[in-house]
């Protein structure tokens, strides 16, 4: 049986929210963007007035005030974001369980056998687009289709506050004539790939010979041909059904460059507990780290390797993450941005190999859950490690409750 | 740009049983307690004027319709 996919995306959503309000600035080009003190000055959103003038999401603060005299920059509030983010989720469950959030602004509803109560996918669209715009007082735009590559495609093709129906009659004048870089992960790389193979748009993509393809882009390749034909049938979670975590990771762009070993140290430390308390609290352990660093000529690497034996203990992360930063950065920069990953991660409860030589790990463990138990009652700078307060201007950050917004994976 | 304006007030609320809430009355900025007549209309919906957005009670005071907002639990009007 066909299927009735909607997707739903929040117009501009960090910049309509400040807007809604700020009438007074509605009128304006209006960016949000990070705090530059902070050297986290890049716009993260723009309206539609400020992207008339050329403003991108992603450039540098400055550079966006001279394309575009007259600029209102709104500091971001993550907070106000998650509530609009959580209450347009609120809408959308009077029609449908399944539910699968796409970042904070985006999501998939599958309405499928709705029609009979709310009406086909398309008036469904209308209600919702109708009934966000009324009740939060920002826009958006919904893509109506059969499988979820053409949904977000729909949705990204009229903005705003607008509903595109991509049908099984009408998908090929509609969707094929598209650059095959709209499609769903299909980015920079193997766009470039596809050229170089006079695949254009996602019409010359779908009539390709599969095999090809798969010789192209192993098992990736069969999944677009599968996205450009129409063939994608993977399903919408159910609400509340969270996917499996793959990786627990933290990263910051410092407040100041990282100029020695020691520096390094004190925001590992920080990060690796973050990452640690947020291992336990899923209740994991992970096997591998790993480590992200970029220098201030913004160029970065990854580096990863195994531990002995499962741990979310901080300071076995820390330990691991500072033998990698050592054996692989040779100082010839200075850091900006560093990230601790804890990835092949196991249930914390499973039975592990113990190590003859090696003193018992319980101790250790039940320390870390009594500093999270501590934590959680009276604040989390009210135990601390002492290397935190050589530096508190560079420390004083929580990666955990500061960075509530996570990405999307690319690949899931 | 009008000059409509947002102006949180301190309002007196009956919470019902079941969670309901009725506004009775607000307290005005010069000291008055404004008593709320009527309450026309109830529904979640964002203030484009004042900027914002919660339950808007329609109500009824001094003869006049007044948009008053519950912003979880922060109450404003549309002035």
């Amino acid at each position: 049986m066909s299927r009735t996919i909607l997707h739903v995306d929040l117009n501009n959503c960090y910049a309509s929210i400040e807007c809604l309000y700020r009438p007074e600035i509605r009128n304006s080009p209006v960016v949000v963007g990070g705090d530059p003190e902070a050297r986290h000055g890049i716009v993260l959103a723009k309206n539609y007035l400020a992207k008339a003038m050329g403003v991108k999401t992603g450039e540098v603060l400055w550079q966006a005030k001279q394309k575009c005299p007259g600029l209102v920059i709104v500091p971001p509030d993550f907070k106000k974001y998650l509530r609009f983010s959580r209450m347009a989720r609120e809408i959308y469950a009077d029609y449908t369980n399944q539910i699968e959030a796409f970042g904070i602004d985006e999501n998939w509803l599958d309405v499928t056998g709705a029609e009979h109560i709310s009406g086909d996918g398309e008036k469904i669209a209308d209600t919702i687009r109708q009934r966000v715009k009324s009740e939060l007082g920002v826009t958006v735009s919904v893509g109506v289709s059969w499988n979820k590559t053409f949904a977000k495609l729909g949705s990204d093709m009229k903005k705003p506050d607008a509903i595109t129906v991509i049908s099984e009659n009408n998908f090929k004048q509609k969707v094929w004539p598209l650059p095959v870089g709209d499609l769903l992960y299909v980015g920079r790389a193997t766009k470039q790939k596809f050229a170089n193979r006079a695949i254009f748009t996602i019409g010359d993509l779908a009539k390709r010979n599969v095999r090809d393809l798969k010789l192209l882009l192993g098992v990736w390749g069969e999944t677009l041909w599968q996205f450009a034909n129409g063939f994608d049938n993977a399903p919408i979670r159910q609400l509340g059904e969270e996917s499996i975590v793959k990786s627990v990771g933290n990263s910051t762009t410092t407040v100041r460059d990282l100029v020695n070993i020691e520096d390094v140290k004190l925001i590992i430390y920080v990060l690796a507990e973050s990452v640690a308390v947020r291992l336990r609290s899923h209740g994991l352990k992970c096997t591998t780290v790993a480590i992200s660093v970029r220098n201030n000529e913004l160029i970065s690497f990854e580096r990863q390797g195994k531990i002995s034996t499962p741990t979310f203990v901080s300071g076995d992360i820390a330990a691991k993450a500072m033998e990698l930063f050592k054996a692989n950065y040779t100082w010839d920069k200075p850091i900006r941005s560093l990230g601790v990953r804890g990835a092949d991660l196991v249930t914390a409860d499973r039975h592990i190999q113990l190590n003859l030589f090696k003193c018992d790990q319980s101790d250790r463990e039940s320390l870390e859950r009594t500093i999270d138990s501590l934590r959680e009652r009276f604040g989390s700078y009210c135990i601390q490690r002492c290397a935190m307060m050589i530096d508190s201007n560079l420390t004083g950050f929580n990666p955990k409750n500061d960075h509530v917004i996570h990405p999307v994976a690319f690949t899931r | 740009m009008s000059a409509v304006e947002k102006v949180f007030v301190e309002v007196t609320a009956k919470h019902d049983k079941e969670g309901k809430v009725r506004p009775l009355s607000i307290s005005w900025e010069d000291g008055r307690e404004l008593k709320i007549d009527r309450v026309i209309d109830v529904r979640r919906t964002a203030s484009l004027k004042a900027g914002g957005l919660g339950i808007r009670y329609t109500c009824k005071i001094l003869g006049r319709a007044v948009y008053l907002f519950d912003d979880e639990g922060r109450w404003f009007i549309e002035m």
